[in-house]
């Protein structure tokens, strides 16, 4: 193994960096904020040499998701960054580069969508895309980011996978903000990552292929069970090749990771980076005496449904602290955490908590109050409100 | 006809489109006088659906897939094709 | 393109209309680009007629996505082979409706001109949305009835002139554009040929009259197509470096045939007086006089 290089790097240049270890082909890519970075260090690695591969600076991120779906059919290694707006405006071809079993990797600097514009940190945008049929991976640091991006092309490439996935990073708090990261060599990836060699098909004259064929009804439901169950079967694989990568790196991660859960009655789970802070929260009221711990959501496609019930079933509460809001339901990770429990017998109870978005800070006192809300609900024995919005700026309200 | 499915509809079956035979969409045949055929193809030329093969000194047609559009009669510069009815 | 042309690379049992231009055009332009060639298409007619799961008229490899970006997936298929070191003798075609190309994917296609792209780009022009059901788009011509745009006592019909998609497409600078119509095969095929031997983007337009959206007899596809050109409503020209002040009239009828001709061979046009087929008139004489063709008869 050579040695992993120390840097103090934007998370930006994390996901820059892993995707350039992952020698891609073809970067179609359109710079938006917070993502901007990613479409620029790539021009400049592609510059100086450091990466033999081609850009195509579209012309919207509609284009960037097309390039990269015509590009990946012709058989290349795919990446792109977006964010907001434009993984909005790709959500068409987000579905289709998954219903085509196309395994591109896409970085996305996590951003709330219009209106009103805002450029900061919110789930909002890929959260729109859960059902497009793509993993979706959250990062809570840039070393994470870094790391994610090169498990997402090997999980995506995988031939019980085929599937395109996403890495969010937190905009600005992760994607503009320097940290150190250890940087795999590149033998090393090139060891962990074989190279993209698809067996289901390609654009080749040799052995035409038509792709995005029109599907009735006697054949359209086939394919989406088979798309979904690729995306079931992503479980395992996830699983084995995080594995295979701490073995290899040192770096361990899960679905769900924990902090503190084994005896706590309250577990906060996050996704993101304001897990760094849930846990200095939960350190703090630890201290205190509180039996609260921790979980962070890293895979959220496919949602570790297993995992979560066995890391929460013990818990008497479990706060769902989420940067998204389904305006006439609740936030996405409640809900389908609802739906995880709502057969067991042993569940505690749900609340849910809408914070963080467009960049609102989520501090220490953010989760204290959200601790204490949910010891609340644990002493009435009943979750009266199911979603309540933390952090609210009172003094701007009308 | 059914197919067992394959990854992401993805086909391989490149021109298995002649499985389908649209001849039978035809209320009007084509009719070809060899006799005063002069082999300029250009019905063959303008044909939308590939039904009429180049043979020695005159054309044929695939009434497999002939949709009897009638393009090729109206097209033929010695007005040696014709449409007649079809028999069912 | 040395390929026995007699090969059929768009195979029969498509599911097109009876009389479909397109049809024909597709199989001629394949027979020119031959089997080494890579095609994308939009959504519309061309998709559903050829890709219905588990058959593909395509004897070539070829791709759709969605409506908009036949273009830029082309532009992704094209950057991989090069970069995977497959593209040298190797063919990328876009093709798209007029649709996919005047509306929902002149954006992209836009963007693939202006990059550079080594693809030759088809539009396929039947003047509306034909697959779902003749609404207009701007290529349909001024006073055509469609279903959105329906003649009737305040309505001519189509009430815009259609969008010179070809000069806009000329105006990136491209290496070569023209305009084609399926009634002249020999023209179309030249010019297809020249598009994909030229390095870098090239456009085609090419006019395929639609029996069932513009309501004519579909053995008069290919009569309309001429119609359209010898009455100068749609004019053979290519570009070369987007020049389009020194265009080549490629097909140069020898007297125009007045417009009437044209029109009322098509039901779409039913509904037009007198008056309104002079002044339709007019507007195509104004356009030859500009395009240099020789007076109407």
């Amino acid at each position: 193994m050579g040695e992993q290089k120390s840097m103090t790097i934007k998370g930006n240049m994390a996901t820059a960096m892993g995707a350039k270890l992952c020698r891609p082909n073809v970067v179609p890519a359109y710079p938006i904020t917070p993502s901007t970075l990613f479409p620029e260090k790539m021009s400049e690695f592609i510059a100086d040499g450091e990466l033999d591969a081609s850009m195509i600076n579209v012309e919207s991120e509609h284009s960037a998701m097309s390039a990269c779906i015509g590009a990946s059919a012709t058989g290349a290694r795919v990446v792109t960054a977006s964010a907001s707006q434009g993984v909005a405006l790709m959500h068409e071809m987000l579905f289709i580069a998954s219903g085509m079993r196309l395994p591109i990797v896409m970085a996305v600097g996590n951003r709330a969508l219009s209106a009103p514009i805002n450029i900061w940190c919110d789930h909002q945008d890929t959260i729109a895309s859960r059902d497009s049929g793509c993993l979706q991976f959250y990062a809570e640091n840039n070393q994470e980011g870094l790391d994610l991006m090169i498990n997402a092309f090997r999980i995506g490439e995988d031939e019980r996978v085929l599937l395109p996935v996403i890495v969010g990073i937190d905009a600005f708090v992760l994607t503009h903000t320097i940290e150190g990261v250890k940087v795999p060599a590149q033998e090393d990836v090139d060891d962990f990552l074989p190279p993209y060699k698809p067996k289901h098909g390609t654009l080749d004259h040799r052995d035409p292929a038509t792709f995005g064929s029109f599907a009735p009804p006697e054949y359209y439901q086939e394919f989406k069970f088979e798309q979904t169950k690729a995306m079931e079967d992503s479980r395992d694989v996830i699983d084995e090749i995080f594995a295979d990568y701490a073995n290899r790196f040192g770096r361990d991660y899960k679905k769900v990771s924990t902090y503190a859960c084994e005896d706590a009655d309250v577990i906060l789970l996050t996704m993101g980076s304001m897990t760094g802070t849930a846990r200095e929260a939960v350190k703090k009221m630890r201290e205190e005496g509180k039996k609260v711990g921790l979980a962070k959501l890293t895979v959220y496609r496919p949602f570790p449904m297993p995992e979560l019930k066995d890391i929460l079933s013990s818990a008497k509460g479990v706060a769902v602290i989420e940067r998204n809001i389904s305006p006439g339901s609740t936030g996405a990770v409640y809900a389908e955490l609802a739906g995880t429990f709502v057969n067991e017998k042993k569940r505690p109870l749900l609340k849910n908590f809408i914070t963080g978005l467009g960049g609102r800070d989520t501090l220490v006192d953010t989760f204290e109050e959200i601790y204490d809300k949910t010891i609340e609900v644990i002493e009435n024995g009943e979750v009266k409100v199911l979603v309540e919005w933390i952090a609210m700026n009172e003094e701007v309200m009308r | 006809m059914t197919v067992k499915i394959t990854i992401g509809a993805i086909n391989k079956e490149h021109g298995s489109s002649k499985k389908y035979k649209t001849g039978g969409w035809r209320s009007v045949c084509p009719v070809v006088d060899l006799e005063k055929c002069i082999s300029c193809y250009k019905c063959y030329d303008y044909c939308p659906d590939a039904a009429i093969k180049k043979i020695e000194d005159g054309i044929e047609y695939d009434l497999d897939y002939c949709k009897g559009c009638g393009i090729c009669a109206a097209e033929c510069p010695v007005k040696a094709i014709v449409m007649v009815k079809e028999e069912k | 393109m040395t390929q026995n042309e007699d090969i059929e690379l768009f195979a029969s049992g498509h599911r097109a209309c009876a009389g479909c231009g397109e049809g024909t055009a597709v199989r001629q332009i394949l027979k020119v680009a031959g089997p080494n060639t890579i095609a994308t298409i939009c959504t519309g007619c061309l998709e559903v007629v050829s890709t219905g799961y588990p058959e593909t008229a395509w004897e070539i490899p070829l791709i759709h996505a969605a409506f908009e970006n036949s273009a830029s997936v082309a532009s992704g298929v094209e950057v991989a082979l090069k970069e995977l070191g497959r593209k040298e003798g190797v063919n990328v075609l876009a093709f798209g409706g007029d649709g996919g190309t005047f509306d929902i994917g002149l954006q992209a296609l836009s963007g693939m001109l202006e990059r550079g792209h080594d693809i030759t780009y088809i539009c396929l022009d039947n003047e509306a949305y034909m697959n779902t059901g003749i609404q207009r788009c701007s290529s349909t011509p001024y006073g055509a009835s469609t279903t959105t745009s329906p003649s009737g006592k305040y309505s001519i019909g189509e009430s815009k002139q259609k969008k010179p998609i070809a000069a806009i497409c000329a105006a990136h600078g491209i290496p070569y554009t023209a305009t084609a119509n399926i009634a002249y095969i020999n023209d179309l095929k030249k010019k297809v040929k020249k598009a994909i031997e030229t390095e870098g983007p090239s456009f085609l337009h090419v006019f395929a009259p639609c029996p069932t959206g513009w309501r004519h007899g579909s053995d008069d596809t290919i009569e309309i197509g001429r119609l359209a050109v010898q009455t100068g409503v749609f004019v053979l020209w290519e570009a070369v470096d987007g020049d389009i002040c020194n265009l080549k009239v490629t097909v140069m009828p020898k007297k125009r045939k007045p417009v009437e001709e044209y029109l009322k061979r098509q039901k779409r046009f039913a509904h037009l007086t007198e008056e309104d087929i002079a002044k339709i008139q007019q507007e195509v004489d104004e356009k030859c006089d500009r395009y240099g063709l020789p007076k109407r008869e």
